[in-house]
C-alpha cells in the first residue's frame, strides 16, 4: 500500500524517468499530446513543463444504458507507446467493462477510490440514465441514477462520453421508454437532492458534498473520436483544469468549428456544386453532400480534420453525409438522408395525393413510394434517396 | 488483384486534382514562414498537418513538392519517428510514429534544426553519469 502510495504520488516526469524513457522521448510525447489536444504547436514547451509536474489522477468510469461503443472506440485507439503513456499517467480504479474484479469486489474497488480522492477524482460517465424505473439498469443491484449521484457527489469534474450520456443519445429517442435522461439534465433534476437516502454508509462519512455545482464537460459523439476522450482527460492531466467549453460544455478545442466550415468539401458548397444521388456523377467527383442531408453545416466535432481510424477518414471523405451525431436529439432530428433546408414533413410529390385528405395522405405516400420501387425494379432504374427516406 | 483494380476503376473514384486547393496556400505558409526566418533566426514556425481539412491525395501532393534534401535522420523514441529536411533547405518534414508504425504526429517545421534531434542537457546529465559509472566500475576492476 505504501508503494502504491508512492507510485501514485509521483509526477508524471518522475515516472517517466523510473522507466528509463530520454527527455527527447518525452518531447515527442508532448508533440503528440499537442496535436491530440489540438492545440498549436508553439503550445509544446508547456506541455513539456505541465505534464512534468503532472500526478496521476483517479478516474473512475460508470458505464449504464449504453452499447459499450465509447469503450471500444477509446480502447481499439488505444496501442502501444504513446497512447499507453497517457493511459499510465491516469489511475484507472473502476470500468465494470475493462476490470478484472466483479460483483462486491469492483464496488469496495469504487468506493476505496472514492474514499482516498473524495473531491478529487474525475467521474467519466458513457450511457443515459434511466428515471421511469429504476430496475432498468443497475449494476450490482445499484441503480444507475443512484450509482450516478453518489459517485458524482466526490468528483472533481464530471465527463459525460458520448452522446448518450452528454445529450441522452437513442435511448432517449422517442418515446423514451426508459425514461432516459443525460448526465446533465439528471444533474439539473436531482443535483440538490439529499444524498445522505443513496449514499452507502462508507462513503457517507466522506459526503455531504452536493452535485449541482460539478463542472460537466460533455464529449459527444455516436461514439465520439477516440483522440478526441484521450484529448479531454490529458488535458486535464496536463493542465488541472477544464478545457474551454462551448455553450453545450463541448471543448471548444474539438467542437468549436462545423464539419460544414473544416470540410475539404466546403468548396463545392460553396461553387454550388452537389451530388444529388450517391452514384451520379457528382458523388464520384467528390462533390458537396448537403443535398443528401449532410448535417455538417449544423454538427460541430473534430472529424473533418481528426478524422477517424488513425487519421484514415471521416463519413464524408468515405462519401456518406455527416448524421450529426454529436448534437442533442441527432436520433429524432429528421431523416438522415434529408437535406437541412428541407423541412421534415413537407414532401412535395405528395400534393396530389394529400388532396384526398390527411389520413389518406399517409397512405397514398406510402402507396406512391411502393409504386416508384416496383417501377424502378422493372425499368432497372437506380432507387433513389426520396425513397430510402420515406420507406 | 487485376480483378480488383478493374472493379475499382469501373467506378472512377479517383482523387480530383480539383481537390488540392490546400496545397497553394500552404506552401505560401511556409514560404513566409522561412522570411520571417531569416528575418529572425529566432522566428521558428511548426505547421500541424492534422490541424488543416487535407482532401484525400492533398498531403502526398503537398510531400510531393517539398520534396526530400541533404538530411533524413531516424529517432528510436517510443517507436520511429522520420526527420527530413525537404528540398527547401530550412524546411523539415517531422513524422512521429508509434510501435505499430501509425502516425501520431506530422509537423513540417520552418527552423533551423528541429528541436527534437537536438541532446537534450537532461539525457547529457545522465548519460555523463551513466558513463562516470562505468568507468568507476572499470577502475575498481583493474585494482583489484
Amino acid at each position: 500500500m505504501t508503494n502504491h502510495k508512492k507510485l501514485k504520488d509521483r509526477t508524471l516526469g518522475e515516472a517517466m524517468r523510473s522507466q528509463g524513457i530520454s527527455r527527447r522521448s518525452f518531447l515527442k510525447f508532448c508533440a503528440a499530446t499537442a496535436s491530440m489536444m489540438a492545440l498549436p504547436p508553439s503550445m509544446i514547451p508547456a506541455i513539456a513543463s505541465a505534464l512534468e509536474k503532472a500526478r496521476k489522477p483517479s478516474v473512475i468510469w460508470l458505464s449504464f444504458q449504453e452499447c459499450t461503443g465509447c469503450t471500444e472506440s477509446l480502447t481499439r485507439s488505444h496501442t502501444a507507446t504513446i497512447e499507453n503513456l497517457i493511459f499510465d499517467s491516469i489511475s484507472l480504479d473502476y470500468h465494470h467493462t475493462l476490470q478484472a474484479a466483479s460483483g462486491e469486489a469492483a464496488e469496495q474497488a469504487r468506493e476505496e477510490a472514492m474514499r482516498e480522492n473524495w473531491g478529487e477524482y474525475l467521474l467519466v460517465v458513457d450511457g443515459s440514465i434511466p428515471t421511469k424505473d429504476m430496475g432498468y439498469s443497475t449494476i450490482a443491484g445499484i441503480s444507475n441514477l443512484d450509482m450516478f449521484l453518489q459517485t458524482a457527489a466526490g468528483a472533481a469534474a464530471i465527463i459525460s462520453v458520448g452522446t448518450c450520456a452528454a445529450f441522452g443519445g437513442i435511448p432517449h429517442a422517442k418515446p423514451n421508454p426508459t425514461g432516459a435522461y443525460s448526465v446533465y439534465d439528471i444533474i439539473k433534476m436531482y443535483g440538490n437532492a439529499e444524498l445522505d437516502g443513496i449514499s452507502s454508509a462508507s462513503i457517507k462519512n466522506n459526503s455531504g458534498g452536493s452535485v449541482h455545482d460539478k463542472p460537466i464537460i460533455t464529449v459527444p459523439g455516436c461514439p465520439p473520436i477516440p483522440v478526441v476522450i484521450t484529448g479531454v482527460l490529458t488535458h486535464y492531466l496536463t493542465f488541472g483544469t477544464i478545457p474551454e467549453l462551448d455553450h453545450l460544455g463541448r471543448p471548444k478545442a474539438f467542437y468549436g468549428q462545423s464539419i460544414h466550415d473544416r470540410c475539404y468539401r466546403r468548396p463545392f458548397y460553396d461553387k454550388g456544386l452537389f451530388a444529388e444521388t450517391f452514384d451520379d456523377e457528382g458523388a464520384k467527383k467528390g462533390w458537396c453532400l448537403y443535398k443528401l442531408g449532410c448535417k455538417g453545416p449544423t454538427t460541430y466535432n473534430a472529424c473533418a480534420t481528426t478524422k477517424w481510424n488513425n487519421g484514415t477518414s471521416f463519413p464524408i471523405e468515405s462519401g456518406h453525409p455527416c448524421l450529426g451525431c454529436s448534437e442533442p436529439h441527432f436520433w429524432d432530428g429528421g431523416g438522415f438522408y434529408k437535406a437541412l433546408a428541407i423541412p421534415t414533413i413537407d414532401i412535395p410529390t405528395t400534393v396530389v395525393y394529400a388532396a384526398a385528405g390527411a389520413t389518406a395522405a399517409g397512405v397514398a405516400l406510402g402507396a406512391l413510394n411502393q409504386s416508384k420501387k416496383k417501377n424502378a425494379i422493372k425499368q432497372h432504374t437506380k432507387t433513389t434517396i426520396d425513397d430510402l427516406e420515406n420507406e | 488483384m487485376n480483378t480488383s483494380s478493374s472493379v475499382l476503376d469501373s467506378f472512377n473514384i479517383q482523387a480530383s486534382n480539383e481537390l488540392t486547393w490546400n496545397v497553394l496556400p500552404l506552401l505560401h505558409q511556409i514560404k513566409h514562414a522561412m522570411d520571417d526566418l531569416l528575418n529572425n533566426k529566432n522566428n521558428n514556425a511548426v505547421i500541424d498537418l492534422r490541424s488543416i481539412p487535407l482532401a484525400p491525395g492533398e498531403e502526398e501532393n503537398l510531400l510531393n513538392i517539398l520534396g526530400q534534401g541533404e538530411v533524413k535522420a531516424q529517432l528510436n523514441a517510443l517507436g520511429p519517428s522520420e526527420i527530413i529536411e525537404t528540398q527547401f533547405n530550412g524546411v523539415w518534414l517531422v513524422t512521429h510514429y508509434n510501435d505499430e508504425n501509425e502516425i501520431v504526429s506530422r509537423h513540417i517545421e520552418i527552423t533551423y534544426m528541429p528541436e527534437i534531434l537536438r541532446s537534450q542537457t537532461q539525457d547529457i546529465k545522465s548519460a555523463c553519469e551513466r558513463l562516470s559509472q562505468s568507468l568507476a566500475e572499470k577502475q575498481g576492476q583493474e585494482s583489484h
